[in-house]
């Protein structure tokens, strides 16, 4: 995109907002006129509530907005991916009916995928959908998903034929996450939170049209819903900020981002709080102690690093170069960062490490850290499955000889619970 | 740039690399490392006809070619790539630095057009016995003399310093009270008293000596003041130049240690295949483009005269150092045996890297000269 573009975009959608802008208008309503107009997903197609602009000139766009602070759509949580599998797997009856009240921000959507017996081996899903002739029903159950108490929706991977290989035989719907047939439960975390849920089926039903895509493409959907996670970890972010203006739109927003918020607000410790180790080093005189010393700073230099290793992989992006190893080493890295860190708080607090709570150093935040950093190199994909796909699809190496192939119902797997 | 090369970077980088894949496949390695010299003079005149390597980084009224410190990187990273046999650190980086830092304009005009266009070469002669990387840790002084100084004392871990026509030393002026008061001396290598010693090196393709000065005569460079500051800019520049070398290398290493784990079976299936191996591999990986951010980052910040360059150099140093170390040593274990052997090239990027993170100071030395500059309060 070269420049006159950028500024003939940034010129069409202030006119938009000029014209529209409407902070005295509730929340729900000020979207619905914002996703019809297409300025609220820009990159989406034409047909969809968009424009079928570049991603790349979205910056400028969000920059229009927040210059006047008027407010977007709804693009935390889980609706994006939600939204982003829609796009590229629903039929447009599905898109009619879901899109909007995706961006309005009047459904909330979860993502149903993680089970007790499959984890890193995502495939192996065990809950099941059968088909009675008229809907599926759903029996099984599936955990690590966030939302799920207040989520309208459901984003499901179920198997549906057991005879076929373990890939081939799964589906995808769209699951209705209020009726009787679903139980949801928090799942307390060894930290302490209960930032998930474990959900159970029993007899839960699917209507026949919301099953996504066809039978048996269900692993095919899941990987647009996990690409799009991982390429929108930023998005998501970014995002998550309410503004501090007054007045009941924003309000309206602020507490939708509590909501929405709540289960990541200790995502920071998970990461290893690097920005807390000089001021701790500082404040416990531990920066005097040349073998601390030598630990801080391998830290501070792999953070930074780490930092500009992804820096690079955004920068290949927008230049539209190919994508070189960057963008697949970057959890992998910022999980050593994670660890690297907590094993720096711990020499610095010294005794107090063994503290937590009011009792703890910056009252129970260090404990907070050492008890949450497990999870870094555990979500989204642990480090060992990082370093065979790495290992596999960048560098080239040969996979492993696997012993799941075969009719599903053959393959060695947990016992059901 | 920081976080991307330009188009033209990377078409200078693909002729250099296939231009270097010709001129030092690892049979000229081998014979350049096996020579006294340890470089051929024929094929250094041919670099710096063709592509003018050794002016990459000086400017055009000097008879360089003008480019800043991302060049002078890339040139370094496929010199290690390649583990080209060159006088590059010694005479392009270490002597032209300090010539381009701590000379007068009239003495880098007489001195720099020899050095870029290679008829002669040049090196930096800083340390002295013990293994100190601190500048305060020469205790060289000059003396004066009828014409200019005198230089009396050893200065080890010479760069080329056995090869080199000029030699830039850092010792003490006569009438020096602090620390700061270093100065840069030019010493012509066929001068009386100067006896060169080739010592050996557990890097074979990189030669250091040690030079002994009885009453050697030297001119005085620069405008009079202390160069002080000038030798730790000089400093700082080749460390982020060997650690650009050091991850061309790293990605050598490793390179050729994923081919032969694709190729070497065992057990009836390639050894590439066993995540005990691909995982390593993927492992160096990670740490080698960690470092590569860090040194594309430093040399940057150099081009900007961005004053956190100081730190962002000790930084590139230190990550590099770790992380080409890491890949020669997975390089040598996932080879095995025959990575042990002498004719098997490994080894020869092993020793490169394994010496290379000693030189102009360790990770460890890095890491806390890093804190020292970053840290609020030290």
């Amino acid at each position: 995109m070269n420049e006159y573009d950028e500024a003939r975009v940034r010129e069409d959608v202030r006119a938009w907002l000029a014209a529209n802008w409407d902070p005295a208008a509730p929340l729900v309503d000020w979207r619905k006129r914002l996703a019809d107009s297409g300025w609220g997903v820009p990159h989406w197609p034409t047909a969809w509530y968009g424009r079928g602009l570049p991603v790349a000139l979205n910056k400028a766009i969000e920059d229009e907005f927040e210059a006047i602070g008027a407010v977007g759509v709804a693009r935390i949580g889980i609706r994006m991916l939600a939204a982003a599998t829609l796009l590229a797997h629903g039929s447009d009856a599905h898109k009619a009916r879901f899109l909007r009240r995706i961006l309005t921000g009047e459904d909330t959507w979860c993502q149903l995928f993680s089970e007790p017996g499959s984890g890193s081996d995502l495939a192996g899903a065990t809950t099941r959908a059968e088909f009675d002739g008229s809907r599926w029903r759903v029996n099984g159950q599936k955990l690590w998903t966030t939302s799920a108490h207040h989520a309208q929706w459901g984003l499901l991977l179920a198997r549906t034929d057991w005879d076929l290989p373990k890939h081939q035989g799964l589906s995808y719907f769209v699951i209705d996450m209020t009726q009787p047939g679903i139980e949801v439960q928090p799942l307390k975390q060894m930290n302490g939170y209960a930032s998930f849920n474990q959900v159970f089926f029993s007899d839960a039903e699917v209507a026949a049209e919301n099953l996504l895509g066809k039978v048996g493409d269900g692993w095919k959907i899941a990987m647009t819903t996990l690409a799009h996670e991982r390429r929108n970890a930023d998005a998501l972010r970014r995002w998550g900020h309410a503004s501090n203006r007054p007045g009941r739109i924003y309000d309206e927003e602020r507490a939708e981002i509590a909501t929405v918020m709540e289960p990541y607000k200790w995502y920071p410790q998970r990461a290893g709080r690097v920005d807390l180790v000089l001021p701790r080093a500082e404040e416990t005189a531990c920066i005097d102690d040349p073998v601390l010393r030598q630990d801080i700073a391998r830290l501070l230099m792999m953070a930074r690093a780490g930092e500009w290793l992804a820096q690079r992989a955004r920068t290949a992006q927008e230049l539209g170069r190919p994508e070189g190893p960057e963008g697949s080493l970057g959890k992998l890295a910022a999980s050593h960062v994670a660890r690297a860190a907590a094993a720096v708080h711990t020499a610095i607090s010294g005794a107090d490490a063994m503290l937590a709570g009011s009792d703890g150093p910056r009252e129970g935040l260090v404990a907070e850290i050492l008890l949450s950093v497990p999870a870094t190199s555990i979500a989204g994909g642990t480090d060992e499955i990082q370093l065979n796909i790495i290992a596999e699809r960048v560098l080239g190496l040969p996979r492993e000889p696997r012993l799941d192939g075969g009719p599903f119902r053959d393959v060695p797997r947990n016992p059901e619970r | 740039m920081r976080f991307s090369f330009t188009d033209e970077q990377d078409q200078f980088r693909g002729v250099l690399r296939r231009f270097l894949a010709a001129q030092s496949p690892s049979t000229a390695v081998r014979q350049a490392m096996a020579s006294a010299t340890g470089y051929d003079r024929a094929s250094w005149q041919r670099m710096n006809n063709t592509l003018g390597f050794a002016g990459i980084h000086v400017s055009e009224d000097a008879g360089g070619a003008g480019f800043g410190y991302q060049e002078l990187g890339i040139v370094m990273e496929e010199m290690g790539r390649a583990l080209c046999c060159a006088p590059y650190l010694g005479s392009a980086v270490l002597a032209t630095e300090a010539l381009k830092n701590g000379a007068t304009r009239a003495e880098q005009a007489e001195f720099l057009p020899a050095l870029v266009s290679g008829e002669r070469t040049a090196t930096l002669a800083w340390m002295e016995a013990g293994d100190r990387w601190h500048t305060d840790a020469i205790a060289m002084k000059a003396r004066e003399s009828a014409d200019g100084y005198l230089l009396d004392g050893v200065k080890r871990y010479v760069v080329d310093g056995h090869t080199a026509d000029v030699v830039i030393v850092a010792a003490y002026a006569p009438a020096a009270s602090g620390a700061t008061d270093i100065a840069l001396f030019a010493v012509q290598a066929g001068s009386s008293g100067l006896e060169r010693r080739l010592l050996t090196t557990t890097d074979q393709t990189r030669k250091l000596a040690e030079l002994s000065f009885h009453a050697v005569p030297a001119r005085r460079l620069g405008e009079g003041g202390p160069a002080a500051a000038a030798l730790a800019r000089t400093l700082e520049h080749a460390a982020v130049a060997v650690a650009h070398e050091m991850v061309g290398a790293a990605q050598a290493l490793l390179e050729s240690t994923v081919e032969y784990a694709k190729l070497r079976m065992q057990f009836g299936r390639p050894i590439g295949s066993f995540q005990a191996v691909k995982h390593k591999c993927a492992a160096v990986l990670l740490e080698v483009e960690l470092a590569k951010a860090a040194v594309y980052y430093a040399a940057a910040a150099q081009d900007e005269e961005d004053p956190q360059a100081p730190a962002l150099a000790s930084m590139a140093k230190a990550l590099a150092s770790e992380a080409a170390l890491r890949a020669g040593t997975e390089a040598i274990q996932i080879h095995g045996g025959i990575g042990f052997t002498w004719d098997h090239d490994t080894h020869l990027w092993f020793k490169r890297v394994q010496s290379t993170a000693v030189l102009l100071g360790d990770a460890a030395w890095h890491r806390e000269r890093y804190l020292n500059l970053t840290a609020a309060t030290a």
